[in-house]
């Protein structure tokens, strides 16, 4: 076992880690560990737009978007935090730029603009050109951009190291008010080189949780087969809770079948969804602002057509995307890639036909909780010194029960900023924590169980099984019994997942073996999402619960924060589940009072 | 601020469906044979072919008959992807002979009644299976100096460039790195110091962005021996190029740019 010592050690290399690295890798000594290569993570793959109400097009302005921000989260945004993000979107759109972003340009040579879903002219008249945009590639145009930057800053990467362990260090510490507590501090990383095998630690000051989704849970996703939550898992495991986890975006146009993203940035230019009479029928869910309305409407008004029957295709399950009235040659300049997937994937002409969609798992609102400084919160307001998270894994909580179109890469690029500053400037009076004993233990430990199993489960078999039942149970429509089925399918996966076998016994590049520990995380976090999900008895946001449809802010207008906790047994727990505690942190409220939302 | 551009005519609520939208039917299914080139050093220092043969469906990918094998017969096996619908660069492989990404390249498009062999891209050290070193490639990324340089006084907005001047070089921009050119260039075979095809693309987009002032400093790279006049054009890039990128095309750009900076 090999040990580094840095400043600052940044865990993922897609938006957020990168954009950290740029701000830290120039004021403190920086490594970055990802599991890939730096331009394989999945900012790469989104593809709309970046807001910020830089008025380039039409009158806008940065309080209309942290309101459209906030309405959009059904009321569950951290009001402080999305006024942060409305605030510096304009600024971190003109860093990409000079950074040498190729955005799509105005006839004046200005950074054109979009509409996106749910963004709107003064708080809700009708929809704004917000997005900032480089055709329907903007996030493998901000993820180069960023690599080319680091590049140019010498970033010091560390490709394919899995990281599997936070090492953190607990002691008592003092309040104000003289009671006591357990302060965690953070020491390093423990991870695992899968070139060789070989597991290495690093010790740093500062460590920054930049490890993307967790959309791997579900079947049906937009998201890479790398997105496992090892981020929030490793988080989970060490005792910090989880935020808002119930909450999921389900993203309204997947390619019908296999999830694949197709950009709201359709809509955006005026592609239409219809339903098998050809009606068009978000006319009827949001008249006002119709097709562009947030994800979460939009996807659930999909479901609904297809649940009562007005589905398209041979089965009736999914909706048509129309872009058949636009011209071909505005779709070739503004949507090239999408409309390619759509030709590749399921042999459809856009140009001629309509797209067969379906709403598929795209992003997690919730996750590791932090401040506005993107600093980890070990409880509703403690501070883990040293320890920060980003993009999304992290819940600042910019995004609440829903998170609009476009504020993924505005949140990476700003809360990512915000953490390789807040990291390296903490890095530079800061002292390393020592590390504990033995500080691969407990991921040897882990590894090692899982290579010497050799139970008859196959791994692929139990993710398979799981993503049925999230994707049956879990998804657009949500009750009480489908959870439960959920909860007791996953009690089942779990005690198969004590039986694996892993067949590949080797050192080098192993990704069996990291198959079988992502397989780990991902039930966890299931059981997490899931249980979260039954004890939000309301709707809001992503969040649709058909025995309690309507938003209850007297009981549920808080933060669910969830935490790893051996004392809670099944009769001690309220939704009968052992080891997850359930507690709540109340929303952050500055200007907006909670409205009725309607589009 | 500029005028907003011509509202695009508002679609009609509702159309007639021409009866057959969607497909229909029962999804196809039929057999095939992968035939994989197999090397782990940690047990043997000689690779070898293996076949092996699974149902696959409808509109399968190689990236799908890959996790077949790996997920139901042989957990060993092992290849790189990621997000498995051509934009992240991390599977392109040797399909058939021809360079490819294995999640872009349809089972049904190749010919299934006979094996459909799979090997690891060419010219990079192999790893694994279908892993290579990316190492050498990324290393040739680096040293066109692919970044931005702009020696301007920064401006507090952003700078203006015009559409024509962004669109001059949109075509390099949409490289993923996933080294399906470098490693389809029989000259890269050949010598690996070659800078090969994806850095010389990587470097154009940057010589022929107007904000840019290093084009100089990147041509001089570029006309270095193992530089762009090592090209043969071949167009086995070009072909290769699974983002549909006129590599070769660049690369006469910059050996033009070349020549005339030297006039």
């Amino acid at each position: 076992m090999q040990v580094h010592k840095y400043d600052v050690v940044i865990v993922g290399a897609g938006g957020a880690g990168m954009r950290a690295a740029i701000e830290s890798g120039q004021r403190a000594h920086t490594a970055v560990l990802t599991k890939l290569y730096p331009t394989r993570s999945h900012t790469g793959a989104a593809q709309g737009g970046m807001c910020a109400a830089l008025a380039n097009v039409e009158e806008d302005n940065w309080e209309w978007h942290t309101f459209d921000t906030v309405k959009g989260g059904d009321y569950l945004v951290d009001q402080d935090a999305a006024e942060v993000m409305a605030k510096e979107a304009i600024d971190a759109v003109i860093d990409l730029e000079k950074m040498g972003l190729p955005f799509n340009r105005t006839p004046e040579g200005r950074i054109d603009q979009r509409r996106f879903g749910g963004h709107t002219r003064d708080h809700g008249k009708a929809p704004v050109r917000r997005a900032c945009y480089a055709a329907d590639r903007t996030g493998h145009m901000i993820l180069q951009t960023l690599y080319q930057n680091c590049v140019k800053h010498n970033v010091e990467f560390y490709n394919e190291y899995y990281v599997l362990d936070l090492l953190t260090v607990e002691e008592e510490a003092t309040r104000e008010d003289g009671t006591t507590y357990m302060q965690k501090r953070i020491a390093g990383v423990v991870s695992y080189d899968l070139a060789t095998g070989e597991l290495h630690v690093f010790q740093a000051k500062s460590v920054i949780l930049a490890t993307g989704g967790a959309g791997k849970v579900f079947k049906t996703t937009s998201n890479a087969h790398t997105l496992t939550g090892d981020g929030m898992g490793i988080a989970f495991r060490k005792g910090i809770p989880l935020e808002d986890m119930e909450f999921f975006q389900f993203h309204p146009t997947g390619l019908a079948g296999l999830g694949i993203l197709l950009s709201e940035a359709a809509r955006g230019e005026g592609a239409i969804l219809r339903n098998s009479d050809g009606e068009r029928f978000m006319e009827r869910y949001a008249p006002t602002i119709k097709d562009l309305a947030p994800r979460d409407i939009v996807a659930r008004s999909m479901a609904n057509e297809v649940r009562e029957g007005r589905g398209c295709g041979p089965n009736k399950d999914y909706v048509l995307l129309d872009l058949t009235h636009l011209e071909p040659a505005h779709i070739d300049a503004k949507l090239p890639d999408i409309t390619e997937f759509a030709r590749t994937y399921l042999g459809v002409e856009p140009y001629t036909e309509p797209v067969p969609v379906f709403p598929t798992a795209h992003y997690a609102m919730g996750g590791v909780p932090t401040n506005i400084t993107t600093e980890v919160l070990q409880d509703n307001d403690t501070v883990i010194p040293g320890l920060y998270a980003a993009g999304e894994v992290a819940c600042v909580s910019v995004h609440g029960s829903n998170r609009l179109g476009t504020n993924s890469l505005l949140d990476i690029n700003v809360f990512g900023k915000r953490a390789g500053v807040a990291a390296a400037e903490y890095a530079k009076t800061a002292d390393f924590v020592e590390l504990p004993e033995n500080p691969e233990g407990d991921t040897k430990a882990l590894l090692d169980h899982v290579r010497n199993s050799d139970g008859g489960e196959r791994v692929a078999a139990i993710r398979k099984d799981l993503q049925d039942t999230m994707d049956a149970n879990m998804q657009v429509f949500r009750t009480k019994d489908s959870l439960n089925q959920v909860l007791g399918d996953i009690a089942g996966f779990e005690e198969r997942y004590s039986r694996i076998s892993v067949q590949d016994k080797g050192k080098r590049f192993n990704l069996d073996l990291l198959e079988a520990v992502e397989l780990g995380f991902l039930l966890e976090l299931a059981k997490v999402m899931t249980v979260a999900a039954l004890h939000r008895e309301e709707s809001r946001g992503g969040h649709y619960r058909e025995d309690f449809p309507d938003r209850d802010d007297e009981n549920f207008m808080k933060h669910s924060m969830a935490y790893l906790d051996s004392g809670v047994t099944a009769e001690s727990s309220e939704e009968h589940i052992a080891g997850i505690r359930l507690e709540t942190k109340p929303v952050v409220v500055t200007r907006y009072q909670p409205m009725v939302r309607k589009y | 601020m500029s005028t907003v551009e011509t509202e695009l005519p508002e679609p009609a609520s509702k159309i007639e469906l021409p009866a057959h939208l969607g497909g229909g039917g029962d999804i196809p299914t039929f057999d095939i044979t992968l035939r994989v080139r197999r090397y782990d050093p940690e047990f043997s220092e000689e690779s070898k072919w293996e076949d092996f043969t699974m149902t696959m469906y409808g509109t399968d990918r190689v990236l799908d008959a890959l996790h077949k094998v790996k997920w139901e017969q042989d957990g060993s096996l092992s290849f790189r992807r990621s997000c498995a619908h051509g934009v992240c660069g991390s599977d392109a492989m040797r399909i058939n002979g021809r360079n490819r990404l294995a999640c872009k390249t349809l089972l049904k498009d190749l010919d299934t009644s006979k094996p459909i062999t799979v090997e690891p891209i060419k010219g990079l050290p192999v790893e694994k299976d279908l892993i290579v070193d990316m190492e050498p490639f990324f290393q040739s990324f680096r040293e066109v100096m692919p970044f931005l340089i702009n020696r301007d006084h920064t401006p507090t907005k952003e700078r203006l460039q015009s559409a024509e001047d962004r669109e001059r070089f949109d075509d390099t921009t949409k490289c993923i790195l996933c080294a399906a050119c470098t490693s389809s260039c029989p000259v890269f075979w050949t010598d690996g110091q070659y800078f090969g095809p994806a850095a010389i693309v990587n470097a154009h987009r940057f010589i022929f962005d107007s904000r840019d002032d290093a084009g100089d400093m990147r041509l001089e790279i570029l006309n270095d021996k193992e530089g762009v006049w090592r090209c043969r054009t071949t167009f086995n890039c070009t072909e290769a190029c699974p983002r549909g990128i006129q590599v070769t095309q660049a690369i006469a750009e910059v050996k033009q740019a070349i020549l005339a900076r030297q006039i």
